[in-house]
């Protein structure tokens, strides 16, 4: 397995995974070098802070209540893959037995979609193995920084009224259909959806994303000012896109694996963040350079 | 999978909304229970239902119940396959919750965290909030306290209803169960002479779709996430692999059939939480059948069979007058041979010929 990194400056990084291949041929002409192009472009976020509204749901007093904000720091450059991982990519790691097939059968250089948190986690496995580097899914405030302006969290009921819960049902119901988000099931070509300010390609498009964070149940102290105590649930993970919701670890479907009511995702797929570290040390250390 | 932690998420928070300040006065404003009497109430697993009074006694009470979620393979059939099953207390159906008209059902809902899901509970009998399921969705380590007014009498499905796809998939993994909600003065006929009943049997029919392998055989897989997307498959076709009485092929049969005697009168309560059915006695019938389950309704008189909408509980009133074994069936009959929706009662008391005699044993015919 070769590795043949290409470097662009600036804020893009593009990394080719693994891409090489060797190809017996049935005659007798030596075996030669198939590529199968597998571009990993990634973004790399310079350090910053950020208001994040935070992801689960929150009680005070007893009731629900908005999510709190909290600030939030990247504190190293955050390397995130420009594109969603695509469905070439995918059976790759499906070719290689590493990956369960996914549920969607569209090929090609479309988002890969149909695939469980457990299954892009299996990518991630797989492609850091492959590469000897470390990928994994962002964190929620990691999305949501790469995701800058497209960046909607949830769809909010506002705060509850102790007195008639049904009032933040009616409200988060009628503030989710304004939005007038129609379905939109059928995956388009890497790039259809377009770059935000951060140059990140697709944010919000019609595939929702995995992230590393759990759902949680969170109490809120009484004055509102902290997170007194929580339960995470990590058989649930929070999924972005054009809002947040959050799925259970093995559906991949999202279309029915959402809310009762309301907008459903419709795909479900994933990007990877790339452990900064030992990846150019790495790849270098690959061409002879160090 | 399962992470419990107590954190503080960060040091500088701010709350994004202060909480509107209600303009409206509180309309319909919290009724003064506090003054009302509780009564605590251990469930116990169908189909036998915990000690109630037919006929209220004095006024409308709070009535606590505590219920645990458990998840946990169960075998369904005498082949041993196995379902990944969801479970109100253990039990498949969950156990019947029986209040009166005016009463406060109190439930307390555990979702231990040996477990891996979310669960809540959707209770027909309630009014409001997705009945119940949109205050009680509850990770695991976590419980829930909801009290809901009993306005109306008669049998209800409870299941678990924890958003999308998740729902029917819980259900048919084993999350439903019945309340009871008895008129204050108790059972009436049609017309409106009290009935009673000496014993009360909860029969909770359940469908199930167990994905096969490819010779066929029925899959077992480690954990409920495991199965659901080859199960969701099965689902979809509507064809269950298993229609079974209390959670299993045979539940309700041999040692465990339900026992009566003769002269002895006996409520069926039977729910089905996703697809119709239709009860039969062999060789009985239903005295008085409130079909739909809503004791406000007259009765229906004699029936032969009784049809339970998928989504709902009816019950059946049946004074047995002949002894014998009695088989109570799902007359889908290949359901009831071929799936397992068979249960048995054993009836003991004297035979009376007037009702049945057979006048002459099998012989040759006679030419």
């Amino acid at each position: 397995m070769s590795f043949d990194p290409v470097f662009t400056f600036g804020t893009v990084i593009a990394a080719a995974l693994i891409g090489l291949g060797v190809s017996n041929a049935m005659d007798r002409s030596p075996p030669r070098l198939r590529m199968s192009v597998a571009m990993a472009e990634l973004v790399a976020l310079t350090p910053g802070s950020f208001e994040h509204s935070q992801p689960g749901e929150f009680l005070q007093k007893n009731h629900p209540v908005p999510a709190p904000k909290a600030q939030e720091t990247i504190v190293t450059p955050l390397q995130i893959m420009k594109y969603q991982v695509t469905a070439s990519d995918y059976d790759r790691c499906v070719s290689d037995g590493a990956c369960k097939p996914a549920e969607s059968t569209i090929v090609g250089n479309v988002p890969a979609t149909g695939v469980s948190f457990l299954d892009a986690q299996d990518y991630a496995n797989w492609l850091s193995a492959k590469t000897g580097e470390t990928w994994r899914l962002p964190t929620d405030a990691e999305w949501a920084y790469a995701a800058g302006e497209r960046f909607r969290a949830d769809i909010e009921g506002g705060a509850g009224d102790p007195s008639d819960p049904a009032r933040r049902w009616l409200t988060q119901y009628r503030n989710e259909a304004v939005l007038g988000r129609k379905p939109d099931p059928e995956p388009r070509s890497i790039g259809a959806f377009g770059a935000n300010s951060k140059g990140v390609a697709d944010i919000a498009g019609n595939v929702w994303e995995w992230t590393a964070t759990c759902y949680v149940h969170a109490t809120m102290s009484s004055d509102g000012s902290l997170i007194a105590g929580s339960i995470a649930n990590c058989g649930v993970h929070v999924v972005e896109g054009f809002h947040r919701t959050y799925m259970s670890n093995f559906i991949r479907d999202g279309k029915s694996g959402g809310c009762a009511v309301g907008t459903p995702p419709d795909n479900l797929g994933f990007r990877l963040v790339h452990e900064r570290g030992g990846f150019l040390q790495a790849a270098l250390r690959r061409l002879g350079l160090t | 999978m399962l992470t419990r932690r107590e954190a503080l998420l960060g040091s500088v928070l701010t709350v994004a909304a202060v909480a509107a300040v209600s303009s409206m006065p509180a309309m319909a404003a919290v009724n003064d229970v506090t003054g009302l009497p509780r009564e605590k109430v251990t469930l116990v697993a169908p189909p036998f239902v915990h000690a109630h009074d037919q006929v209220a006694k004095g006024g409308p009470k709070i009535v606590e119940f505590t219920m645990k979620i458990e998840e946990k393979p169960l075998v369904i059939d005498a082949d041993g396959t196995q379902l990944n099953a969801m479970t109100y207390n253990g039990s498949i159906p969950g156990p019947l919750m029986v209040v009166h008209e005016g009463d406060y059902l109190e439930l307390t809902l555990i979702n231990p965290d040996t477990n891996t899901l979310a669960h809540n509970i959707d209770f027909h009998a309630a009014t409001g909030g997705l009945g119940g399921g949109a205050l009680t969705l509850i990770n695991p380590g976590e419980q829930v306290t909801l009290r809901f007014k009993a306005t109306r009498s008669g049998t209800f499905v409870y299941h678990c209803a924890p958003g999308g796809a998740m729902i029917p998939w819980h259900v048919v993994s084993g999350m439903s169960g019945a309340v009871m909600v008895l008129p204050r003065d108790g059972l009436k006929d049609e017309k409106g002479k009290p009935v009673r009943y000496d014993r009360i049997y909860y029969i909770g029919e359940s469908d199930f779709y167990i994905p096969r392998d490819e010779q066929g055989k029925f899959k077992k897989y480690d954990s409920a996430g495991d199965n659901y997307d080859d199960t969701v498959k099965v689902m979809r076709g509507l064809v269950p692999t298993h229609v079974v009485f209390n959670g299993k092929a045979g539940s309700l049969t041999g040692e465990n059939a339900m026992k009566a005697k003769v002269g002895e009168t006996v409520l069926i309560v039977h729910s089905q939480a996703n697809r119709d059915t239709r009860p039969h006695l062999i060789g009985g019938h239903g005295d008085f059948v409130w079909e739909a389950g809503k004791f406000a309704n007259p009765p229906a008189k004699d029936m032969e069979t009784w049809f339970i909408r998928g989504g709902s509980a009816g019950a059946a009133l049946y004074t047995f007058r002949q002894p014998g074994v009695y088989a109570y069936v799902n007359h889908n009959l290949i359901e009831a041979v071929e799936l397992g929706a068979t249960a048995h009662f054993t009836v003991d008391g004297s035979w009376d010929e007037d009702l049945m005699t057979q006048i002459e044993a099998p012989k040759a015919i006679a030419s």
